[in-house]
This record gives structure tokens, C-alpha cells and sequence, in this order.
């Protein structure tokens, strides 16, 4: 990793940490509570974020670098370690998505679970996430597994949005969107509305700060596998030069018992 | 890609009549699950009556796992998958060919399992062409997905872990989608329109199999 890209990785990190914090600060102590909801409104400054980044940003990383490794044009090992780098970290994101939504259920439904559209497709979601991982840490040569999971990848992409308009005319519990929603007036104001911002940005530094850090992981333990490979074959190369010369030394000593 | 699509169906097809695995295994495995939600829901016939759209569909996804793994696994001895390779068959006629063959054997299945409803959980039929259509296009989609992640996982050496945790995810809207429609053709159940779930079966269906199509080739060469 070259100087400028650590040095970038650090900003983004050190940032993160930062907004987080603001977020924090902004979401627990600054805004106030809601007239419904009480305390439990601030979980919409972590929430929708936190969605966003694994249904949106992670999800659409892994199958553009599915998509980039498929295309014989553009493969390269990058794009193999960028989608799955994105769904490790996506799949974190995604369970903290379904553990922040069933605990805002718990008070707003009454229930930690309810077979609501979203929840129901996220929790899909999650179980396709963690059958790709399960995919990638299946044995096999590079050429084999990332081919294997560039598909499982695409596949998963195209019936994420079958999965969610199945479930949405299935049933629906969920509230509409609050910033982004149809009429693209947002339904939120005031000091909550820059919070809400606030975390929005925050989560996707965190994302974008640990997807870096585990493509980087992932390009270390290529080169550690490689290194490995190296050495073995080096540790057999000198194994067989130690035979042939203890072959060369046995057939001298014979020729001088025969002398 | 017809022609081979048509060979490759055939080969599938004569395999499991002389080798009978799908009607004395997957069959019976099918048929025994019904029996089992019945024991688990009680003797009274009206939550069984309810649940019947749902418990087919179930039953017809576990029988489409069960006979994914063994469309591939005819391929797995004898190295069966490099000769189908080297034939030189066109990947795309492979997959048709491979969806043809599981579509057959699972309508025959649905087929068993629908009169398996009637007889054990006494549902009745309302409106047959709903039904049909969309346990054909339920099944095109369940066969099409079911062999692209079977050819996905036939090399591997977890692949009977490996298979349900990657296609049930998948095919949730199959069994979501197909049992609304059947709740629609069913007139012992709540009647509700059977048309948008009709059209996602079919719209599913049409997904996997161009997605076959176009992946099948750069999948046979992973296995």
C-alpha cells in the first residue's frame, strides 16, 4: 500500500471516529425527544444509516466488483477482493440493521419481530450474505472460488429487488421513508434532521474505512498464501538438491570402496 | 443450444427412469413431509386446510433441493462433468436441458403432492388454470434456480450443507408468490387475486432462466 493511500485510509478513519462521535452527541444529548416515540426516536440517527450502508452501498460494491470480475475486459484479482471485502463488512452492517430495527419494534410495534416487508427482506438478505461468505470459504483454487462467488454474488444482486417487492405486496408494517420518501419532502425538521444527516454520513465513513481496511487484509493474506507457495517450493527444491547430492555422495564413496 | 438443450434432457431423463432415484426417494421424501406437517399442526382439518397452499409449496422447494443435488450428482462419478464439457455442448443448451429434465421430474412431483393436499388436508380446487400456471411457472423458476446453484456447488466437497443455505434464500418469492396464487385457487382458503402473484412466478421464472443462459458457461468452468 503506497504512502498516500495509508496516509488517506488514517483521514477517513480518523473522521469517522469523529462524526461518529458528533452523531452521538447530537443524537443523546442535543436533539429532543419525540412527542410519540420518547427516547427511543434517537434510534433514527443510527437505524436508516446503518441500513443504507448494507442494503445500498455494500450490496452495490459487491455486485459492481462481481459484475467487473465476470467481464473478461476488466478481471483482475481487485475486483474479486473488493466484493467480498464489501460483503464481510455489509453483513455486519446488515445484522446491526436487523438488531437496531427490532429493538425500534419492540416499542413502536410492540414486538422484537414482526413479519414486516422490510424486516422480513433484510433478514433474506442476511441469510444470502452469509451463504456467499459460507461459498468463499469453501477450499478451491483463486480462479475457481472467485468465479463461484462472482455468480453467487449476481444472482443474490438480481433477486435482491424480486425479494423485496415480493415481500412488500406481502405485507407491510414498516413507516415510509422519512428524508428520501415520495414526494421528496422530508418529514423530519429541525436540529433531528442534521443529526439524522450526521449519521448518514458517519456510518458510511465507517463503512468506507473498514471495506479499506479489509480489501488491504485481503490483498495481504493473497500475498502471504503467495509467499507461502513460494517458500514451500523453495523448501522442496532444496530437499530435492540434498537428495542428488546425497545420491552424488553415496555413488563417490561406492567408487572409492571399489578403488 | 435446442438441439442440445434436447440431448441433455433426454440423457437426464432416460438416467432417472432406469435408475428410478426421483420416484422412489424424492417422491416418497415429498409425500413424507406432508405427512409430517399434518402430524406437527394436529389432527383438525381446519388449520391443515388453511396452511395446505403453503405446505405444498414448502414441500415442492425441499423436493427441488433433494432432486438439485442428484441432477449434478449423475455428473460427479466416473468424471461424467468433463465428458459433458468436452462434448463440446453449448453451456447454455446444457443448462435448458438440465431445467427441462428437473421441471419434468418436479411437475410430476407437484403433481403427487397436489392430490396429496385433496386426499390428506381435503382442500379443494376452485379455479384449475390458476393452479397450473402457476405451478408451472413456480416450478420453471425453482428448476432454473435450483440448477444454477446446484452447478455451483457439484464440485465441492460441503455441497449438501452448502445447496439449501444458498437457494432457499432465493426462491423465497417462489414460495411466497405460489402459495398466495394457490390461496387464490384454492376454495376452501381466503380468496384473494391470484394475478400480481402469477406474474412474479412468471416474471422469476423468465429472470433465472436468461440469467442461466448467459452464466451457465463461466459456472460449468468453476466446477
Amino acid at each position: 500500500m503506497s504512502r498516500r493511500a495509508t496516509w488517506a485510509l488514517r483521514v477517513v478513519g480518523i473522521a469517522a471516529v469523529v462524526s461518529v462521535a458528533a452523531t452521538v452527541w447530537l443524537g443523546l444529548w442535543i436533539t429532543p425527544p419525540d412527542k410519540v416515540q420518547g427516547n427511543f426516536v434517537r434510534l433514527v440517527y443510527v437505524h436508516p444509516a446503518l441500513a443504507w450502508v448494507s442494503l445500498y452501498l455494500a450490496f452495490g460494491i459487491a455486485a459492481l466488483g462481481s459484475v467487473l470480475w465476470l467481464w473478461p475486459r476488466t478481471r483482475s484479482p481487485l475486483w474479486d477482493r473488493v466484493a467480498a471485502s464489501a460483503v464481510e463488512v455489509g453483513t455486519v452492517f446488515t445484522g446491526l440493521t436487523i438488531v437496531t430495527g427490532s429493538i425500534w419494534g419492540r416499542t413502536t410495534w410492540g414486538v422484537w419481530w414482526a413479519w414486516d416487508a422490510r424486516l422480513t427482506s433484510t433478514a433474506l438478505l442476511f441469510v444470502l450474505l452469509l451463504g456467499y461468505l459460507a461459498l468463499r470459504r469453501v477450499p478451491a483454487d483463486y480462479e475457481a472460488r472467485a468465479r463461484r462467488c462472482a455468480v453467487a454474488a449476481l444472482i443474490a444482486a438480481i433477486d435482491v429487488p424480486i425479494v423485496h417487492f415480493s415481500v412488500q405486496w406481502w405485507n407491510t408494517l414498516h413507516q415510509n421513508a422519512t428524508v428520501l420518501n415520495s414526494n421528496l419532502s422530508p418529514t423530519i425538521h429541525g436540529s433531528m434532521a442534521w443529526t439524522l444527516l450526521l449519521g448518514f454520513v458517519s456510518f458510511t465513513l465507517v463503512f468506507v474505512w473498514m471495506f479499506a481496511m479489509r480489501l488491504r487484509i485481503e490483498k495481504l493474506s493473497d500475498r502471504a498464501a503467495d509467499f507461502e507457495l513460494e517458500d514451500a517450493i523453495h523448501e522442496r527444491w532444496a530437499e530435492g538438491t540434498l537428495e542428488e547430492l546425497g545420491e552424488e555422495q553415496g555413488e563417490e564413496q561406492k567408487v572409492e570402496v571399489r578403488s | 443450444m435446442w438441439r442440445d438443450a434436447g440431448l441433455v434432457a433426454g440423457k437426464d431423463l432416460r438416467i432417472e427412469l432406469r435408475s428410478r432415484v426421483v420416484s422412489t426417494q424424492v417422491a416418497p421424501f415429498a409425500v413424507l413431509v406432508l405427512v409430517l406437517f399434518a402430524i406437527a399442526l394436529g389432527p383438525d382439518p381446519k388449520p391443515l386446510l388453511q396452511a395446505a397452499p403453503g405446505l405444498f409449496w414448502v414441500s415442492v422447494l425441499f423436493a427441488s433441493l433433494v432432486a438439485s443435488q442428484r441432477s449434478f450428482a449423475v455428473e460427479s462419478s466416473e468424471g461424467a462433468r468433463d465428458g459433458l464439457r468436452l462434448w463440446g455442448l453449448d453451456p447454455a443448451g446444457v443448462f435448458l436441458g438440465k431445467v427441462t429434465a428437473l421441471c419434468t421430474e418436479l411437475l410430476a412431483i407437484g403433481l403427487l403432492l397436489g392430490a396429496g393436499i385433496v386426499l390428506l388436508y381435503g382442500a379443494r380446487i376452485h379455479s384449475y388454470g390458476e393452479l397450473v400456471v402457476a405451478a408451472v411457472a413456480g416450478i420453471v423458476g425453482l428448476a432454473s434456480a435450483g440448477t444454477l446453484y446446484g452447478a455451483m456447488v457439484s464440485g465441492l466437497r460441503v455441497r449438501e450443507t452448502l445447496l439449501p443455505l444458498l437457494l432457499l434464500p432465493v426462491v423465497a418469492p417462489v414460495a411466497l408468490g405460489g402459495t398466495r396464487a394457490w390461496q387464490g385457487a384454492l376454495a376452501s382458503t381466503q380468496a384473494s387475486s391470484p394475478g400480481p402473484w402469477l406474474q412474479l412466478l412468471i416474471i422469476f421464472a423468465a429472470v433465472y432462466l436468461a440469467l442461466g443462459v448467459v452464466i451457465f458457461g463461466p459456472l460449468q468452468e468453476a466446477s
